[in-house]
């Protein structure tokens, strides 16, 4: 115990051994570092998931082109753009709240984690409204869905793609929403300053990949059929 | 220990300010018609806000060179899943195979 004691104070920070550093780091950047990397890894596990979607997405999409632009037309464009606003808000707030964690500033982050929040929960209110839209137009795949549009099994397999990469873009969505609010309890108990702040450093990575898949989503899905509609097509 | 990079607002707002006007290139891309660079043009847009995204908003270039390696090696195996997945299905009528 002693010599844990006097290892602790001889090590690199050269004063005492911060309490956030577990036994196991070298030294808190160490442990910064070793936190990054592993959420890296897991991001790029969530890059490979959504990559098998997006590979459907493609191949159906070479082989129905004139389904995907049809399906593509019935979506809200302004709704998506919106929504992609409202993401790229949300990720200023999130690097400004673990830029406040830098600086030891309490009140940035419960500031910044809360517009965070909110700017998810936009996101979420929006989709609701065009998931709602998309029930009422019968364009939800399975018994209901209107077979009386041109190439409407092809079409339907485009709401299929659209609907599960958008359904677990929001599941991951609500997920981010979740962990805000456990660091923002933290924040708020001063959990968090210029020594340490990895928690809300990789719980911030999670959120901005989230808004990186709807960065993709936004033309791949809506965007389609735009020149058409401008072109009176 | 005071090693660690703390990132100017300015540079934030800055990034913030161009993915939204990207976005709006998005959209003005998305609403001419450009035939068959139509969706070449949109993913280079999305790939240059993602990048943004990636390396300002992540912080990846503070990050050591093992977490940059891991990060570009992730995105390489997606070409990769892209590539030779397409590889095959787009060859796939090359060739007449006799009997079928």
């Amino acid at each position: 115990m002693a010599s844990h004691i006097a290892q602790a104070a001889h090590g690199p920070e050269g004063h005492g051994h911060d309490p956030n550093l577990q036994h196991h780091f070298y030294s808190m950047e160490q442990q910064l570092e070793a936190s990054t990397l592993g959420m890296w890894v897991f991001l790029v596990t969530e890059i490979m998931f959504f990559g098998g979607m997006f590979m459907a997405y493609i191949l159906y999409r070479v082989l129905y082109p004139e389904a995907w632009v049809l399906g593509s037309h019935h979506l809200n464009v302004t709704l998506g753009a919106l929504n992609t606003g409202v993401l790229i808000c949300s990720s200023l707030t999130m690097a400004l709240a673990v830029r406040s964690a830098q600086v030891s500033s309490r009140k940035g982050q419960i500031v910044n984690l809360i517009l965070t929040i909110l700017f998810g929960c936009t996101f979420l209110v929006v989709k609701y409204f065009e998931y709602k839209e998309k029930f009422e137009h019968h364009l939800v795949p399975g018994p209901h869905f209107d077979m009386s549009l041109p190439q409407a099994a092809q079409q339907q397999l485009f709401f299929s793609l659209y609907f599960m990469l958008t359904g677990i873009h929001a599941a991951h969505m609500i997920v981010g929403i979740v962990l805000m609010l456990v660091i923002l309890a933290m924040a708020i108990r001063g959990r968090f300053s210029a020594s340490y702040y990895t928690p809300v450093e990789i719980s911030g990575l999670y959120w901005h990949f989230v808004d990186i898949v709807w960065i993709f989503l936004f033309p791949l899905l809506y965007l389609l059929g735009a020149h058409l509609a401008a072109h009176g097509g | 220990m005071s090693a660690h990079i703390v990132t100017p607002v300015r540079t934030y707002v800055f990034i913030f300010v161009t993915l939204l006007i990207l976005t709006g290139v998005t959209y003005l891309a998305a609403i001419h018609d450009f035939g068959a660079l139509h969706t070449p043009i949109a993913l280079a847009i999305a790939l240059a806000k993602a990048s943004l995204v990636v390396i300002y908003f992540m912080g990846v270039r503070y990050n050591t060179p093992l977490t940059k390696v891991v990060v570009v090696a992730g995105f390489f195996w997606l070409f990769i899943l892209f590539g030779l997945t397409l590889n095959d299905y787009l060859t796939r009528g090359w060739l007449g195979v006799p009997g079928r």
